[in-house]
């Protein structure tokens, strides 16, 4: 049974949770606040959830304690958001290394300094690389749904490695949203219970974890992570269509909206993907060939199902809303322009870096963005390949 | 309480081919300490530091029980969520055996960077142990100064110079902060007494919510001193008052120890190259601010303790 309701995006999330009714919930409220965990707590305080329910001293706590907990053999969850996760960042990396099924929201928020508490990528992609799957939410219905599939993703035999569930600060956690939740049953049988191989519970086959790692051992580690990442493309994908079955909704790696004929491209992830199909609608009536490509998965990055997407397109613009400060411009533009480079067509791929501290991105810049497309596609030529969207200069 | 031929039946948790140093006081207490779990299932929880790193050397592990380390100053967080995975694994039925929890960390881990971790365990109640293993500098690393490394002593960061003669600071006080957190049971405790060892241990694991320990490990390496001499070291320690023997249960203080000569620090400082340049001429005002902070805080505890201050007759 599925029902209607209008709630934010951390009220969606923290529904999911309660759903989940994960072993052990760790969590720090702040730096900056955000909701989830402060809803969820109240679950545990009115007996909806049976969780035991962790209220640590930091971030980095947070996380420890988590790890604690899933290596112990429980389900086990942590919230963070912007400077949360700068600070947990030491244990995300150890928590992959451990290859421990951790599912954590991450509220994305602009990072310090200057202090700023409003939406962008900036947090999430400082752990882009610490080896845990990455997925991006464009409203608080796929925030919803993601956290009840990331729980299915990160517990994988396959897999076991924890999943980050992105979604937009304010814009998508503060914002009311209509969506459709699942009942509770439902969302139970399909997360399942959690059976780890090997914890620190298990009295009969005691275990060692996180044992000093020298050159004879380490680089395998490494490349077992790396192993374990390219599996869960397939997983994700799996998980996806069970999901399905269950909701109705679609779920792949990438959402590719009006690709098809496309000539030109859109690369964008969360919430700003929701403006860019609305000016593509746009634009297609006056009869552009125009789409959007919005990596759900950003970690693995699913370079195969971007160049299957973006393969007959003339110009892509990928629009990141972190900087990298290497001067070569966004996170995602590096990983996107990669995987095109070996195409034979010839496509021009160009970078916009928007929205820091929670600037707005309005219709009229993603329309700005199209017109530059055209403009690349007319004359053969992008003379810049990284510009700036709303930025006063 | 157990006698020794009956403490020596329990199976050993930590167990042999682990690579400490010969004369390092970290495998003498933790065997001592795991011994006072009896027959428990036991999860060791271990910050980065010399212990972690010379006793699970991949594939290898000398522990006999279940052991997790994550990061170097997060072991009281890492040890809580296990213990918080516990409750609710046993409520939902999920498991049924009993469990005891015990982290140990170095004092660097325990003193310093690990200390918020530490103090957010022991607030929130978790029915955990968390031991630190005490050699007053970051031995592991190379020897560094940590805020437990005593007033005098010659570093690698705290080096004794022309000008400088080795750490300018008295020792942070963590046993006393530790009981400070109001936790059911903090006790200070040395090698050389297994009967004092052994009872505090017991009565960590035993009481209902966080327990803390501080040992005295001595470090050949770090402190110089003749390596079989490990025990009469900290034997001399606690005649010294340098590390008083006391216990804190429920709020209530009580000395364990009490030397019956005034014996100066001297005695303490002599055997540890550490201390060496101290006795070099000009360094005298040094010894006698060590040994002026020793009887001041020695009259302190007696306070605590509700016993007479006064110091041990010369």
């Amino acid at each position: 049974m599925k029902s209607k309701v209008a709630i934010t995006g951390n009220e969606a999330v923290a529904q999911a949770m309660k759903q989940i009714n994960p072993d052990v919930v760790a969590a720090y409220p702040i730096t900056p606040q955000t909701e989830v965990v402060q809803i969820f707590s109240s679950f545990v305080s009115n007996g909806q959830v049976d969780t035991e329910f962790v209220t640590v001293e930091s971030e980095h706590s947070a996380m420890s304690a988590t790890i604690g907990a899933s290596a112990a053999g429980a389900r086990a969850m942590t919230a963070t958001s912007s400077q949360g996760l700068a600070l947990m960042f030491e244990m995300v990396y150890i928590a992959s290394s451990l290859r421990l099924p951790i599912v954590f929201p991450v509220v994305n928020r602009a990072l310090s300094g200057p202090i700023n508490i409003h939406c962008d990528h900036s947090d999430a992609m400082g752990i882009k690389d610490a080896g845990v799957i990455q997925l991006f939410c464009e409203n608080a219905q796929e925030a919803y749904d993601n956290m009840i599939q990331a729980v299915r993703i990160a517990e994988h035999p396959d897999v076991l490695l924890p999943v980050s569930v992105n979604f937009d600060g304010f814009i998508t956690s503060h914002a009311l949203d209509v969506l459709e939740v699942l009942d509770d049953e439902t969302v139970k049988n399909f997360v399942g219970t959690y059976q780890p191989e090997e914890y620190l519970l298990d009295a009969e086959n005691p275990v060692s974890m996180g044992n000093f790692d020298m050159y004879d051992f380490y680089f395998e580690h490494k490349r077992q992570q790396v192993a374990a990442m390219e599996a869960a493309k397939k997983v994700i994908e799996e998980v996806g269509r069970e999901y399905e079955a269950i909701s109705g909704r679609k779920y792949g790696l990438i959402d590719a909206y009006k690709l098809d004929d496309a000539e030109m491209a859109v690369v964008v992830l969360n919430s700003a993907a929701g403006s860019a199909k609305g000016v593509v609608d746009e634009l297609r009536e006056k009869g552009l060939k125009v789409g959007v490509l919005k990596p759900r998965v950003f970690r693995p990055f699913p370079f195969e199902a971007i160049q299957d997407a973006l393969k007959g397109v003339k110009a892509v613009a990928v629009l990141d809303r972190a900087e990298t400060f290497s001067t070569m411009g966004g996170p995602m533009f590096a990983d996107v322009r990669t995987a095109l480079y070996d195409l034979k067509n010839d496509i021009k791929v160009v970078n916009y870096v928007y929205g820091l501290g929670g600037r707005d991105l309005r219709l009229e810049d993603v329309e700005k963005v199209y017109d530059d497309l055209a403009n690349i596609i007319k004359t053969g030529r992008a003379d810049k390949f990284v510009n700036y969207l709303g930025l006063r200069e | 309480m157990a006698t020794l031929k009956e403490l020596a039946k329990v199976e050993e948790r930590f167990v042999g081919g682990h690579r400490l140093c010969a004369g390092c006081g970290h495998g003498i207490s933790v065997r001592m300490v795991l011994n006072a779990a009896e027959d428990s299932n036991v999860v060791v929880g271990c910050a980065t530091g010399c212990l972690e790193v010379a006793s699970t050397i991949y594939p290898y592990t000398a522990w006999n029980c279940s052991f997790i380390h994550s990061a170097f100053e997060n072991a009281g967080a890492t040890i809580g969520g296990v213990e918080a995975a516990y409750k609710a694994l046993k409520r939902k039925g999920k498991i049924d055996k009993d469990f005891k929890f015990v982290a140990f960390g170095g004092d660097g881990g325990t003193y310093d960077i690990g200390f918020q971790s530490l103090s957010g365990a022991m607030e929130r109640g978790h029915n955990i142990v968390y031991v630190c293993l005490d050699n007053e500098a970051y031995m592991n690393t190379g020897i560094q100064r940590s805020s437990a490394t005593p007033m005098g002593a010659d570093t690698t960061t705290s080096p004794a110079g022309k000008v400088v003669a080795g750490k300018q600071q008295p020792r942070k006080d963590l046993t006393a902060i530790m009981a400070a957190h109001n936790i059911p049971y903090a006790a200070q405790t040395a090698i050389h007494n297994w009967q004092d060892v052994h009872r505090k241990a017991k009565k960590a694991f035993d009481v209902e919510g966080p327990a803390f320990l501080n040992i005295l490990s001595p470090c050949p390496r770090g402190w110089r001193y003749n390596t079989p001499d490990i025990v009469e070291l900290v034997k001399i320690a606690v005649e010294t008052r340098f590390w008083p023997l006391y216990e804190v249960e429920n709020g209530k203080w009580k000395l364990n120890y009490k030397p019956k000569k005034y014996v100066p620090i001297e005695e303490f400082l002599k055997p540890q190259g550490r201390f060496r340049h101290l006795f070099a001429p000009g360094n005298e005002h040094v010894i006698k601010a060590i040994q002026e902070e020793i009887d001041n805080r020695w009259l302190a505890l007696l306070e605590r303790c509700g016993e007479p201050q006064e110091l041990p007759s010369r």
